[in-house]
């Protein structure tokens, strides 16, 4: 088949999609598209409406206004869950069933589902098949799950917040199993709060924040974006003036202390000093994430006011 | 990615489906001892203390009853139970929500279900009419030993309507203390541990509300036990029953996917 095309083709598309729940909008209009062949990862902090975006694509919700759609297709209809495989954020495995028999009675879902040798070698749980699920710890039954997803052999995964709860170790693991998944040309859709593990993994990464899309583009472009730093200090300069500089992001109070929070801190801190010579206190840190959001929020705020 | 060639789904595919999804369930529910343990030993160990030990020496005719109404307390546990608790907490897991991504039919989801409970049913059938036969003495036709057995496991389909219903609204937590506050009263009430006739009359009338009495007067009527009410009375009953559990099923159901 032709690349070109083919990595045009879209799998799974939200188009215009909100989803309310009593007078709480998770998902706020949002238009999202998933091409095969690529990594995309949904990111935003807790909240943002990232799992209600994945739960409308599987049809797990159903959307309040707008289309989901699967391969073209409603997502309810089994043919379409054929083709697709989940990691479901919060999924708590159990029972006295071992791994192999778990792995085994997903496997026969599908109609051309991996060997069990593979399922088990790409999830890391090689040795554990004969452990009963009650007995896993509780990386491992994340890992389980894992191996749930991808044991049907689906062109599309969907993987939310896939390394919750795993430590640093099995992380990297996890990683070159997706990279190598990606690799053998599966398309996939991961949620995560971590800025990091969107770029170590994600070919386009979408920023969700209050349900919407507040950017989007490649992890080097998002990464631009949000790595936003925080500069505190004590200064005579008011809110407003603070504002008015240029390359500041967004300005609050913290108490007696002033806090900025900008891409270059470097420019800014020059400007500060310029001003007041009396500022004292001076602080740079990294931001948080949130504040990066946050940022990035007022951003779209003002763009849309101006 | 490298898939050979594809093979299609056939109906053969959704057969087997189902089968493997009752398999699983049952050895799954048969290697938990918290359900697996009481739900079998209740019955027996209460026919064996109520029946042989205590009306020694009396009529086999008590032992015969027994049999009735201890297999009716018996088969209600694994359909209440399995259904009852174990939907609610597999939905509160989110193993319900794995497998509705999965393409699993739904239908497949309940068959497993109805298979594990009607086999659980047939075991307790099976000790139940070991210990009458063999230690009690209890001789009957062949046919009613049959049609017993097969009211017996038949009689789960109720429950499992009934643990449906449950199981589709109440919380994981609170599941096991509902149905329990289902089984044990009505059990008592339904006559299966005291007989009926030294309840007193208002309470007799309550009974009749209740499908346990009414799967209990099935099985007792086969052995020629029963209390003069109508057969067909009792079936039309336990359907319109079933019927209206699954109809509260249901609407569960269409809450949980319209989330």
């Amino acid at each position: 088949m032709d690349r070109q095309h083919d990595s045009q083709t879209v799998l799974a598309a939200l188009k215009g999609v909100s989803k309310c729940y009593g007078s709480i909008t998770a998902v706020d209009n949002l238009s999202l598209d998933i091409r095969r062949g690529e990594i995309l990862a949904l990111l935003g902090p807790n909240g943002a409406g990232k799992t209600t975006s994945v739960n409308l694509l599987l049809g797990l919700a159903w959307p309040t206004t707008g289309t989901a759609e699967l391969f073209g297709r409603s997502p309810r209809e089994v043919a379409t869950r054929r083709r697709i495989g989940a990691m479901l954020q919060g999924a708590q495995l159990g029972g006295h069933a071992r791994v192999s028999e778990v792995i085994a009675l997903y496997s026969g879902y599908y109609p051309n589902p991996l060997a069990l040798a593979e399922v088990l070698r790409t999830a890391g749980l090689e040795g554990l098949e004969t452990r009963p699920v009650v007995k896993l710890s509780g990386g491992q039954k994340q890992r389980l799950l894992f191996a749930l997803a991808l044991c049907g052999n689906p062109e599309l995964l969907f993987l939310d917040e896939p390394s919750a709860g795993l430590d640093v170790e099995s992380r990297r693991g996890f990683w070159s199993a997706i990279r190598r998944l990606k690799e053998a040309g599966r398309t996939m859709v991961l949620t995560t709060h971590y800025l990091e593990e969107a770029d170590a993994l994600a070919d386009r990464i979408v920023v969700i924040h209050h349900g919407r899309i507040i950017a989007a583009g490649t992890p080097a472009a998002i990464k631009g974006t949000l790595a936003q730093r925080r500069i505190r200090c004590m200064t005579r300069l008011t809110l407003a003036q603070l504002r008015a500089l240029t390359g500041v992001t967004s300005v609050k109070q913290d108490g007696p202390r002033l806090e900025i929070v900008a891409a270059q801190p470097e420019a800014v801190v020059f400007e500060l000093l310029k001003l007041d010579s009396t500022l004292h206190d001076l602080e740079v840190s990294g931001a948080r994430l949130e504040e990066a959001f946050l940022a990035l929020t007022d951003e779209t705020r003002v763009e849309k006011t101006a | 990615m490298n898939t050979p060639a594809i093979r299609q789904w056939s109906w053969r595919n959704t057969l087997g489906v189902y089968l493997r999804e009752a398999e699983y369930q049952f050895w799954g529910m048969l290697r938990m001892p918290g359900f697996a343990l009481p739900t079998l030993l209740f019955p027996t160990l209460f026919y064996v203390f109520f029946g042989l030990i205590f009306s020694h020496g009396q009529s086999r005719d008590i032992l015969t009853y027994m049999l009735g109404t201890y297999g009716t307390f018996g088969i209600m546990a694994p359909a209440l139970f399995g259904f009852g608790v174990g939907v609610a907490m597999e939905r509160e897991h989110g193993i319900l929500a794995l497998k509705r991504v999965a393409p699993m039919p739904p239908m497949a989801y309940v068959f497993a279900k109805v298979a594990m409970s009607m086999l659980f049913a047939l075991l307790i059938v099976i000790l139940l009419f070991i210990l009458g036969g063999l230690f009690g003495g209890v001789r009957l036709p062949r046919r009613e030993w049959l049609g017993l057995a097969a009211t017996l496991i038949l009689g789960t389909l109720p429950f499992c309507a009934l643990g449906l219903a449950v199981g589709m609204r109440v919380s994981g937590q609170a599941s096991a203390a509902i149905i329990n506050l289902i089984y044990m009263p009505m059990s008592f009430l339904s006559g299966l541990w005291v007989p009926l006739h030294f309840f007193p009359h208002w309470l007799r009338e309550l009974a009749l509300a209740l499908p346990a009495y009414h799967l209990a007067q099935i099985g007792l009527s086969i052995v020629h036990m029963g209390d003069g009410s109508r057969f067909t009375t009792h079936v039309i009953y336990l359907l319109v029953f079933t019927i209206i559990c699954l109809r509260f099923a249901q609407i569960g159901w269409r809450r949980i996917q319209d989330r």
